[in-house]
């Protein structure tokens, strides 16, 4: 069931649950990732739906979000991280393939393991628990089918 | 940088050390969690949505406005066919590539430069959806 053991699981859960925690208590906003890029398109676009008043409100403080994710890690990597830098062996194709229908399909959902997952649940809405149900089903059918193919890891 | 985007940013950089610290930005920890070999996945979710419930669902009730003012925002998303057909796509892509869009974000931060090929792609994504089913 844990091969890696459960406390480095359970240790960045609570971190993460305290992030949000601390960005909903301090502004009253969902700290979640995947509307960043329909915000972020809406300065490169005239498309109408990047254009919503929810998204030109929050482009800016969401590439904020973005830019302390991407440094966070950084921090745990120079500091804690008993690896350092790394880097994954999945084939760019199924980075590729794997990110456009990531991308696709949250924006379609109207959120990811982010803001379906933690904040969807952590708020009892049970669209998200219905969209987290799904997601994680549907991943499951299909790492199992690429493992049956061969396509590892 | 106004108040609330200095607190975005530090809660940023605390998420992704959560995400980092619990092997989220490692798409071969989230593959071994789809293909049911390691559990760890539902631990972190449910350590975080455990801690986010006590902000989001009862602090409000004893405190009324957030620390810099507005709002406690609800989270408003009702239930359609795009949600669900949104997150089967969504369930394809996380299992094909073993990425979410946060813990892309934070594999970057690891050092994981393949994964901009993964962050590229969702922006495409995002932008098909958006253009021709928005």
């Amino acid at each position: 069931m844990f091969p890696l053991g459960v406390t480095s699981y359970i240790l960045g859960g609570v971190v993460i649950g305290l992030a949000v925690s601390f960005v909903y208590l301090l502004t009253g906003q969902h700290a979640t990732q995947s509307s960043l890029f329909s915000s972020t398109l809406s300065y490169f676009s005239k498309v109408p739906f990047f254009n919503r008043k929810t998204y030109l409100e929050s482009r800016e403080w969401r590439l904020y979000f973005a830019a302390g994710v991407i440094l966070g890690a950084l921090l745990y990597t120079v500091t804690i991280s008993p690896d350092g830098f790394w880097t994954t062996s999945v084939q760019w194709w199924r980075l590729l393939l794997g990110g456009f229908l990531v991308g696709f399909g949250t924006r379609l959902s109207s959120g990811c393991t982010s803001g379906h997952g933690i904040s969807g649940i952590a708020s009892l809405s049970t669209t998200s628990l219905y969209a987290v149900i799904t997601f994680i089903v549907v991943g499951v059918i299909t790492a199992n089918l690429m493992l049956m193919l061969g396509v590892a890891p | 940088m106004n108040n609330r985007n200095i607190v975005l940013f530090i809660g940023g950089i605390v998420f992704g050390f959560g995400l980092a610290l619990g092997g989220m930005s490692k798409p071969e920890i989230v593959l071994s969690f789809l293909q049911l070999k390691d559990f760890g996945l539902i631990l972190l979710m449910g350590a975080g949505t455990g801690v986010a419930f006590v902000a989001i669902n009862v602090v409000p009730r004893f405190v009324k406005k957030p620390v810099l003012g507005g709002e406690f925002k609800p989270r408003t998303r009702t239930l359609s066919r795009n949600t669900l057909i949104g997150a089967t796509i969504f369930g394809v892509g996380w299992g094909l590539s073993g990425q979410c869009p946060g813990s892309a974000l934070s594999s970057l931060g690891v050092g994981n430069i393949p994964v901009l090929l993964g962050i590229a792609a969702m922006f495409q994504g995002a932008y098909v959806m958006g253009r021709f089913f928005g």
